[in-house]
């Protein structure tokens, strides 16, 4: 069996042009991944320009409201740039860095990677180019202009269904036109090996922290942890330090869109058959010929056809369950949160709130879930707007 | 070793193009079969359409949704080649992406591929590395799984080579099929460096759409292979494109032979 493999998940499925390069960059990883003075200048980075550690904040309202579970939030909506992603973005340019490389693409959804990556690069004075579906640079306007801001060139991509997926399809292109001086900044566990592994570990820090904190507050572990997945790297960095802790419930909540029943939905594991696609063996939204679906979900972060490896042998071991939010659920706990503890959570992350909203009354008031709050909302509020039927305009 | 593929680089310099089953249709698609082998066509690549074709740039994208908006799929391809092959014995080689023949079942569609008469399989986003589920069986089935080498592949070629059947698959430059103005890529070194692991015959793609470039590509190797420009014309004249791709594959096989 070939590198980089979950189980049966996993893989280099990939143009024989890009194979060096993600050699090269497995090579440098593993010389860098314990290196003191390189985690070192990475900690570093965290704590003083990303403003960790984030929050592990009590929801003492949602808590009386819901009158299950005590609830805990993980604030990485608190970070520099709104978002989880920057943890990833942090190390890997880091990474690109000590590598040699000038000139960094990535590609975007939601738009969160995306400033994540045209930020690090401003502050690392690297050249960046974002690809973003279409479709996504409309619903996230207002995250294109902030790139453009931040120095990035930004390119609309109109292949395919104009969205995440294509915007991963073309960033693939552009590397295999240019490697030598590029470091492609994948933004979540997906993709060939060694991305799933290398942006799982700079996530990781994430539920490295819950423990700590839930320790300090608690003296014990959470009963359930929950983090919307689209990808999956909130979810795998807000899972990691725990899945040998048998006793805490990892739930990972995919976006069903307009529901499961139908065709407009992006949830990967709920939906999806076993395939290869962008670089990787997972589960996928195909149709019997192994055609992509064109999925769909409210949240640009969530809109994709597959899902990490890594999450697909958790699934399939049984370790993780994967729940599927509807947009309606989704929209509902967007509002619930705002209202209740007056943080308005990203989209994507409303999808782990909506969830947790139904779970948290099944169980004891003795019982701790925490939620990672992944991002921020402010970027949805137009979006929400006229959802509901409001026309406002960014 | 597949026969006819090894008699297709047996008669000087192959000759061998690229087109998208299904686009515009696949009575098109049998009939460009048959008239690229009468123009000289050596081996014909049949493109599997996928939905999201990463290794292509615009041009065979393109090709791919308008085959798919037409409703191709796999089965109708096959059994398009089965009446084809009822016509002629030039060498079939499918050229798709992995989660295409995945999805079908890597037996399955082996199997089927042999049954229909085809000769080999290009897999663009299964390396050297991943090959083993597919080439194990595409053996079983002498179905060539024919492995790819690019300019960033160095030190690899020499595995690549040595493991290859059918031909081997030099590409010519970096980035996505399509037509490149220069190709600068020292080519007569890759082939070399393959010839010396293992006497295969070698073909270059991507970027190649003049007789000019198809025929310093191919005297540096045993063959140029041509996708985007004939596809070009696929999209150009859709139903009536079957005497522009027959004159187009002539020239450039008669500038290869010279």
């Amino acid at each position: 069996m070939s590198n980089g493999r979950f189980g049966q998940h996993g893989g280099q499925y990939i143009p024989e042009t890009l194979m060096n390069a993600v050699i090269e960059l497995e090579e440098a990883y593993n010389k860098y991944k314990d290196d003191p003075s390189f985690n070192q200048e990475l900690q570093e980075l965290l704590n003083e320009y990303a403003g960790r550690p984030s929050r592990l904040y009590y929801a003492k309202h949602m808590t009386e409201d819901l009158g299950g579970a005590k609830v805990y939030l993980k604030r990485e909506d608190l970070n520099h740039t709104g978002s989880h992603k920057i943890n990833n973005v942090i190390g890997q340019c880091l990474l690109a860095k000590k590598m040699g490389k000038t000139r960094v693409i990535a590609e975007t959804g939601a738009g969160q990677h995306g400033v994540a990556t045209a930020t690090v690069a401003a502050l690392m004075g690297m050249d960046c180019e974002i690809f973003m579906g279409a479709v996504d640079c409309e619903r996230q306007a207002l995250n294109v202009y902030r790139m453009k801001l931040l120095g990035a060139k930004v390119h609309p991509v109109t292949s395919g269904t104009a969205t995440l997926k294509d915007a991963v399809s073309e960033t693939m292109r552009e590397w295999t036109n240019r490697i030598d001086d590029t470091h492609y900044v994948l933004g979540s566990v997906m993709g060939p090996h060694p991305f799933p592994t290398i942006v799982r570990d700079f996530q990781a820090v994430i539920s490295k922290e819950i423990k700590e904190e839930l320790l300090e507050k608690e003296g014990r572990l959470p009963d359930a942890v929950l983090a919307c997945v689209g990808g999956g790297s909130n979810a795998i960095g807000a899972f990691y330090h725990f899945i040998n802790d048998k006793g805490v419930r990892l739930i990972g909540c995919e976006a069903a869109g307009r529901g499961i029943d139908t065709k407009e939905t992006a949830a990967t594991i709920n939906t999806g058959s076993l395939g290869i696609f962008h670089g990787m063996k997972s589960y996928f939204c195909q149709d019997e010929y192994g055609q992509i679906a064109p999925v769909y979900s409210i949240s640009a972060g969530l809109d994709y056809p597959g899902i990490g490896p890594e999450h697909a042998m958790l699934h399939d071991q049984g370790r993780a369950e994967y729940v599927a939010v509807t947009d309606e659920e989704a929209v509902d706990a967007f509002e619930y949160l705002s209202r209740i503890e007056g943080i308005i959570p990203a989209i994507e992350s409303s999808h782990a709130v909506a969830y947790a909203k139904k779970l948290i009354p099944t169980m004891n008031k003795d019982q701790i879930v925490v939620i990672n709050i992944s991002g921020r909302g402010d970027k949805d509020v137009a979006a929400i707007a006229r959802y509901r039927g409001e026309d406002l305009h960014e | 070793m597949n026969n006819r593929i090894q008699q297709a680089f047996a008669n000087g310099k192959a000759f061998i193009p690229f087109i998208t089953c299904g686009d515009p249709s696949l009575e098109v698609t049998e009939a460009l079969i048959c008239a690229m082998a009468e123009a000289g066509a050596d081996v014909i690549e049949l493109g599997i359409p996928f939905s999201d074709p990463t290794a292509e740039g615009p041009v065979i994208q393109e090709a791919n949704i308008r085959a798919l908006s037409n409703g191709i799929t796999t089965d109708d391809i096959f059994a398009m080649v089965a009446k084809v092959r009822q016509k002629t014995t030039v060498p079939l080689v499918f050229m798709t992406y992995a989660n295409v023949v995945y999805s079908y079942g890597v037996t399955r569609f082996m199997k089927k591929s042999r049954e229909v008469g085809m000769d080999g399989l290009i897999l663009p986003d299964v390396p050297f590395e991943e090959k083993e589920e597919f080439a194990a069986v595409a053996e079983d089935f002498d179905i060539a799984l024919i492995s790819l080498i690019a300019p960033t592949s160095k030190d690899r070629i020499r595995k690549i080579a040595r493991e290859a059947k059918g031909f081997v698959y030099c590409v010519s430059s970096l980035g996505v099929t399509g037509t490149r103005e220069q190709i600068t890529t020292d080519v007569a070194s890759m082939v070399e460096l393959v010839k010396k692991e293992q006497d295969i015959p070698c073909a270059v793609g991507f970027g190649i759409s003049t007789p000019q470039q198809a025929k310093a590509m191919a005297d540096a190797s045993d063959g140029a292979i041509v996708g985007s420009a004939i596809v070009k014309l696929c999209g150009k004249y859709g139903k009536d494109c079957v005497p522009y791709v027959a004159a187009f594959v002539k020239e450039m096989k008669e500038s290869i032979s010279a």
